[in-house]
């Protein structure tokens, strides 16, 4: 005979779990940590090393750098200046989850550092679904991206704390309407910090890295 | 594109209700799905028929509820469906709304069988 068994749970639950998990231990250990997401090619290796030089001296940095295959990009954030970098190869999977965080956290001295810098796959729309226990969420947006990315990926563009929009330097030479993209970040997400900044020019990185530091002691 | 990932996840978790339940075999699974939501229902299908293979689950079928999205302006407060190239409350005109539904991702219910399969 058949029966029906009423169940209600969230698909996402034993992920969700493990985040949390994820955060307590970098809570324990005193360490603030940032997820970073955006589209291939938008920018977030290059953001990563323009902002470690500038954290030198001020914060101890660890990175962890998601992506399908290979290890060039916690190869580069090494070579700028990461305490320690841990990459997670996924293996074909669009997003890191949180056991795979758990796996880098394990390979990571936790005591010894202050941020973590957790760079996500390339990827608008899966990383937006999947908690990592990370304490922001911050998008790398770009110019030669288009302006209608918000309105395209609103799952990605209402979720996160901080937005970077990249590339600034190409807005003379790329149709992208700011005043659209930003109706449409507003739409989603509003009031949220935006750091318009270019990594080719340093232009208003400065600006995000206080942020991010200031984000750090108030976590701290 | 993270379907596999979440149907092992919903697998999971039908298996952990089913066996609760004392089940032999399980014909249906209700999982309800928001608009909002990036799962893909056929993706989700096809990955089921792989994995669920050789367990109490194999053939079950999987039904999709849908919910709609509806976002509330939080200006004027009037509830709308948000529409594609803008996202602007359609009285109003305000930017910044909030989500009431669409984003729901869950099993809902099972149905299963306390007999063998015959």
């Amino acid at each position: 005979m058949t029966q029906r068994i009423p169940v209600v749970e969230n698909i996402l639950n034993a992920n969700d779990r493990l985040a949390e998990e994820n955060r307590a231990r970098l809570d324990a250990a005193a360490v603030f940590s940032i997820n970073l997401m955006a589209s291939p090619g938008a920018g977030k290796t290059s953001v990563i090393e323009q902002t470690l030089p500038r954290l030198k001296g001020r914060l101890r940095v660890a990175a962890v750098d998601g992506d399908i295959a290979t290890s060039l990009d916690a190869d580069r954030a090494a070579a700028a200046g990461a305490g320690a970098s841990v990459q997670i190869n996924t293996g074909g999977e669009c997003h890191l989850d949180a056991v795979m965080l758990r796996g880098a956290l394990d390979q990571l001295d936790l005591g010894l550092f202050d941020l973590l810098l957790v760079e996500n796959v390339g990827n608008l729309v899966c990383p937006a679904e999947f908690r990592l226990g990370t304490h922001k969420s911050i998008l790398i947006a770009s110019v030669p991206e288009g302006d209608d990315k918000p309105y395209k990926y609103p799952g990605m563009y209402r979720g996160v704390d901080a937005l970077l929009i990249n590339k600034i330097d190409l807005l003379p030479y790329v149709s992208f309407r700011m005043d659209y993209f930003r109706r449409g970040v507003e739409a989603l997400n509003p009031g949220v910090i935006t750091f318009p900044l270019s990594c080719r020019t340093g232009e208003g990185l400065d600006a995000w890295v206080d942020w991010l530091i200031e984000q750090a002691k108030q976590a701290g | 594109m993270h379907e596999l990932a979440v149907t092992q996840s919903i697998l999971k978790i039908v298996l952990r209700h089913a066996e609760q339940a004392g089940a032999k075999r399980v014909d249906a699974i209700h999982l309800v799905v928001g608009e909002l939501s990036t799962n893909v229902d056929e993706s989700v299908q096809f990955y089921w028929e792989i994995i669920a293979k050789d367990t109490i689950a194999e053939g079950a079928v999987l039904h999709f509820r849908r919910v709609p999205a509806e976002l509330q302006c939080m200006a004027c407060f009037t509830k709308y469906h948000p529409g594609s190239g803008e996202l602007i409350c359609p009285k109003c005109g305000s930017v910044g709304a909030k989500i009431i539904s669409g984003e729901e991702f869950s099993v809902e219910a099972i149905d299963v069988d306390e007999q063998e399969p015959t």
